[in-house]
């Protein structure tokens, strides 16, 4: 008999099922009669004027229908589109390319095969243009301006800051020990395993779009279709989008890409179904890139080891339109979240945006807006100040957390976090891994010549945007929803406004509703990503489902209890005063065997509810969270260096995360699992840079290290328990509290190996090569 | 100029017309219409694609269709027997060794023929053995774990091990 499960167990997961039959929907499967295919002609150029493009190759090509490029596209309004940034952004160019692989003109085709042998003999006369790959050179005066589409001649995007800048400085100036360090974060790729693409279906005669598309967030998709191309007659109510099981988002399927614009707008002109899928090349050499942040960080202390200051100034790259996916009044994202798990009096941030060269994007890689960024640099120079000190880094970061009776606490860069301890989080993760032994360890090893490290990260994220009064994208406030129907069998349809993409939205969100109205979980269909059915959500991204989506299940199934509660007065002929709630059914205070269940409810709610009651049990909940959440954890690295060869191999890496109360700890831990992955994939293997040229280095997946299960260490997982007091559940979230924490866990462990060699910093990825020169420089040989 | 070529996919024989050029995953996917099996890349390193060609693992994105002629083809979809599961699809959903499920049906065919050549991998074997495959969402862990509950169950009911090809 199917058992309401509820909060906290180990439900095995709903979704499987076809996973493990390959019986998904992922985009590429949907194949419509007649559909045509859409395949796209690149740039090889990081900066050209478009002097000519030749279509007649291709054109003569039997089944290539059509090659579209910017100046067709203009005559409707569509070359270019709106960023989420206030900034524009090309679909396809009229005169010049702005980054290498970007999208020059898109072929139609009968076939897939078709449309790449036409991509092949489109002949494109370009004139090459000077390259700026640098966004310090960007900044220099005499550098080409790149977007001479914009009024005002700079490549200059932006200036925000935070804090208060001028008790900052005197407090560095007071300080008895500053550090300063520069560090760069590398240009990542999301490189979910899916790549993106789209099938899109105009029906002339309804007037109506239907688009199958990878994304994140349908919604909101649907709605900036309405205002981009509402002047050619796609009304919202006419738009459907459907975003199918996804393979993987983690950022990457947020934004718009030209390629899903072109197949509309293809689809729309022939009437015919046009599929656009793109490969994994044009997946990591054109979609949305993540962090390129160039940070010079400061610290101030004490001689003991107190913080008194925080000072951070970086230059974002944010290639050549400003699309980074952000809320819209947050041009760098979170970053503000940068006095991480410590308690500063005084802290200044200030972010430069710059175009160069480069595709356009800016936070995708499964984290809420750049609070990776702004993780790591806290870690990495905290654990600088505690090097130079002398101090243990464990003891100096107990010296400096937030005390747990500190919450909620007000940040010097104006966040309240809703509740915390992370010396106990930090305190449990040195026990697992037996850090004093550890260190006893790592002295003996030094005697001996031998490169040992332990790293520590004490990550606090800010997650779940957010809060109406300070999110929005494109005014768009940040809520989320739900909608729960019972049936009068009392089986149930729930649907949600976001979209899961593998965290098990279809499992967790039952088990949310189980918990709230007793009702198994085997007995809830949770639904998401069709615009036509689901409530109006902004979508699954920055670790906002449980926070802002799963809030609002538990909301809207408060508002069927209450109701429910009418109805089972009325059939047990008591006051509603004197039912009590056991989870899955009332009863009559001090008569536990006078009792309806949820399930008879439900039935007497079609066939006999009280007078004066509307019929049916269901509702919706449109949540608007008063505040964020802030997951935060304690992670401990352990790594043994090759002296020869400069390898880094991670013996050991504990994480202690607290993301609140748990709806499923099989789920919290798998995605810990995965998010620790692709903290150490930045960490030690993956970067995008590019030459001089604007070429891209790194542009597949032969040259862009996604690690495999023989890189990735056994992950050793625990966690500690401290609920949100703001959300309904006590949830605060965890898809990325990994990510954001791991990278400088490693980075420290490596350092601490090498600090007393005289080594204070290396850049990430932390590659054999920059560990081997960085040995050989300070004389050490095998 | 087209090709015929008769390649026996799950146990059931499929005779087709083919361009030389079309790769075999298109030929799956397409022809035959099993979207079971995925793509994740155009270099041959993620194996979503992973399938058994004559029992071996191949990425099925890296070889023509006209190379399988006259060969047997084992695809996720062949896994299951009669409704029931095999043991690594039955050990990735109890261990929970899938996310978002694209990588997962190239991953269990690997793990698949790992466990006709292993009976009993080791740790190291296993993570060896799936290294061709690339997963963005589990980190490994769970998956080296349903693997080893597949072995398990595999060695304790040698009947179950089957499958088509």
């Amino acid at each position: 008999m199917a058992v309401a499960h509820g909060m906290g167990h180990a439900v095995k997961r709903k979704e499987d099922a076809r996973f493990i039959r390959g019986k998904g929907t992922y985009i590429d499967d949907i194949k419509l009669p007649g559909m045509l295919y859409l395949d796209i002609v690149r740039s090889p150029y990081a900066h050209a004027k478009i002097k000519a493009i030749h279509p007649e190759k291709a054109l003569a090509i039997p089944g290539v229908l059509a090659v579209i490029t910017g100046k067709d596209l203009d005559k409707y309004g569509l070359a270019w589109m709106p960023t989420l940034m206030s900034d524009k952004q090309m679909v396809l160019p009229i005169d010049t390319v702005l980054y290498q692989a970007q999208e020059v003109a898109a072929v139609l085709a009968t076939e897939r095969y078709v449309a790449a042998d036409g991509v092949a003999v489109v002949e494109v006369d370009y004139e090459p243009l000077p390259v700026v790959v640098d966004p310090k050179k960007a900044l220099e005066p005499g550098a080409p301006i790149l977007r001479q589409d914009r009024e005002q001649k700079t490549n200059h995007i932006w200036h925000w800051e935070v804090g208060d800048r001028a008790a900052t400085d005197k407090a560095f100036r007071e300080a008895e020990v500053t550090v300063k360090q520069d560090m760069y974060i590398p240009r990542i790729h999301v490189c979910s395993i899916e790549t993106c693409g789209c099938v899109a279906k105009w029906d002339p005669v309804e007037g109506k779009l239907t688009l199958w598309m990878t994304t994140q967030a349908p919604h909101a998709i649907r709605t900036v279709v309405a205002l981009v191309a509402g002047h050619l007659g796609l009304a919202e109510h006419k738009i459907r989008v459907i975003s199918p099981d996804i393979g993987g988002g983690f950022g990457g399927k947020v934004p718009v890409y030209p390629g899903y614009v072109v197949a509309v707008a293809a689809s729309v002109l022939t009437g015919a179904p046009v599929k656009w899928i793109e490969d994994r090349m044009e997946n990591i050499q054109a979609d949305s890139f993540a962090r390129d942040y160039h940070i010079t960080a400061e610290l101030a202390a004490k001689k003991d080891g107190t913080l008194t200051a925080l000072r951070a100034k970086t230059i974002a790259d944010h290639g050549a339109f400003d699309a980074a996916a952000n809320p819209s009044k947050f041009p760098a994202g979170l970053f503000s979240i940068c006095t991480g798990s410590y308690d500063f009096k005084n802290a200044f941030a200030e972010v430069d945006g710059v175009y160069t060269n480069k595709p356009p994007g800016g936070i995708a890689y499964r984290c809420s807006f750049r609070v990776t960024e702004a993780s790591y640099m806290i870690e990495r120079i905290a654990d600088i100040v505690a090097h130079q000190l002398g101090m243990d880094p464990a003891d100096f970061r107990m010296k400096n957390f937030i005390k747990p009776e500190a919450f909620p606490y007000k940040s010097a860069l104006g966040w309240t976090y809703d509740s915390g301890n992370y010396q106990g989080a930090l305190k449990k993760a040195m026990d697992k891994i037996g850090y004093a032994a550890l260190r006893k360890e790592q002295a003996e090893k030094r005697k001996r010549g031998e490169l040992m490290g332990i790293g520590i990260s004490s990550f606090t994220e800010i997650v779940g945007a957010g809060p109406s009064h300070t999110f929005d994208i494109l005014g768009l406030k940040m809520f989320d929803s739900a909608e729960i129907r019972i049936h009068p069998t009392g089986k149930v349809v729930a649907r949600f406004g976001t979209k899961s993409q593998g965290q098990g939205h279809e499992t967790t969100y039952a088990q949310i509703i189980a918990h709230e109205l007793g009702i198994p979980e085997d007995d809830i269909a949770v639904e998401e990503g069709d615009t036509d059915t689901a409530p109006y959500g902004l979508g699954t991204y920055a670790s906002r489902s449980t926070p802002v989506a799963g809030a609002a299940g538990a909301m809207a199934a408060r508002k069927i209890r209450d109701k429910a509660k009418k109805i089972a007065a009325h059939l047990l002929e008591a006051r509603e005063d004197d039912l009590e709630w056991e989870r899955g059914k009332f009863f009559v205070k001090g008569s536990p065997d006078k009792a309806k269940t949820i399930q008879e409810i439900a039935f007497a709610s079609y066939t006999n509810y009280p007078q004066g009651l509307e019929p049916g049990l269901e509702a919706v909940s449109y949540y608007d969270p008063p505040n964020l959440t802030f997951p935060f954890g304690s992670y401990i690295c352990v790594v043994d260096i090759d002296k020869g060869t400069g390898e880094v191999k991670i013996r050991r890496f504990v994480a202690v995360d607290d993301c609140g109360n748990i709806i499923n700890p099989m789920i919290v831990e798998g995605q810990i699992h995965g998010g620790l992955t692709m903290g150490l994939a930045p960490a030690l293997y993956e970067e995008i840079n590019y030459d001089e040229d604007g070429n891209i280095q790194g542009g597949s997946f032969t040259d862009y290290l996604l690690p495999t299960a023989v890189e990735t260490p056994r992950w050793e997982t625990d966690k500690t328990t401290t609920p949100s007091p703001h959300h309904p559940l006590g949830a605060k979230a965890v898809g990325e509290s990994a990510t954001v924490g791991a990278p400088a866990a490693i980075a420290n462990a490596v350092v601490d190996a090498l600090w007393h060699l005289g080594v204070r910093h290396i850049d990430i990825p932390i590659t054999p090569w920059k560990v081997w020169k960085a040995l050989r420089e300070k004389g050490i040989t095998e | 100029m087209a090709q015929r070529i008769s390649v026996t996919v799950n146990g059931t024989t499929h005779e087709a017309e083919v361009e030389p050029r079309l790769l075999f995953v298109h030929f799956i996917r397409e022809v035959l219409g099993l979207t079971g099996t995925h793509i994740g890349c155009d270099t041959t390193n993620c194996g979503a694609c992973t399938v058994l060609l004559d029992g071996r693992p191949v990425k099925s994105c890296t070889i023509f269709a006209v190379q399988a002629d006259g060969r047997a083809v084992m695809t996720v979809e062949g896994l299951a027997r009669d409704g029931a599961l095999h043991p690594v699809q039955e050990g990735f959903h109890e261990k929970h060794g899938l996310q978002c499920g694209f990588c997962t049906p190239g991953m269990m065919m690997t793990a698949y023929a790992l466990l006709q050549r292993n009976a009993n991998p080791t740790e190291e074997e296993i993570r060896w053995g799936i290294s061709g495959n690339l997963c963005r969402c589990t980190g490994y862990v769970n998956i080296v774990e349903a693997v080893k509950y597949a072995a398990e169950k595999v060695r304790s009911q040698p009947a179950a091990a089957g499958g088509r090809s």
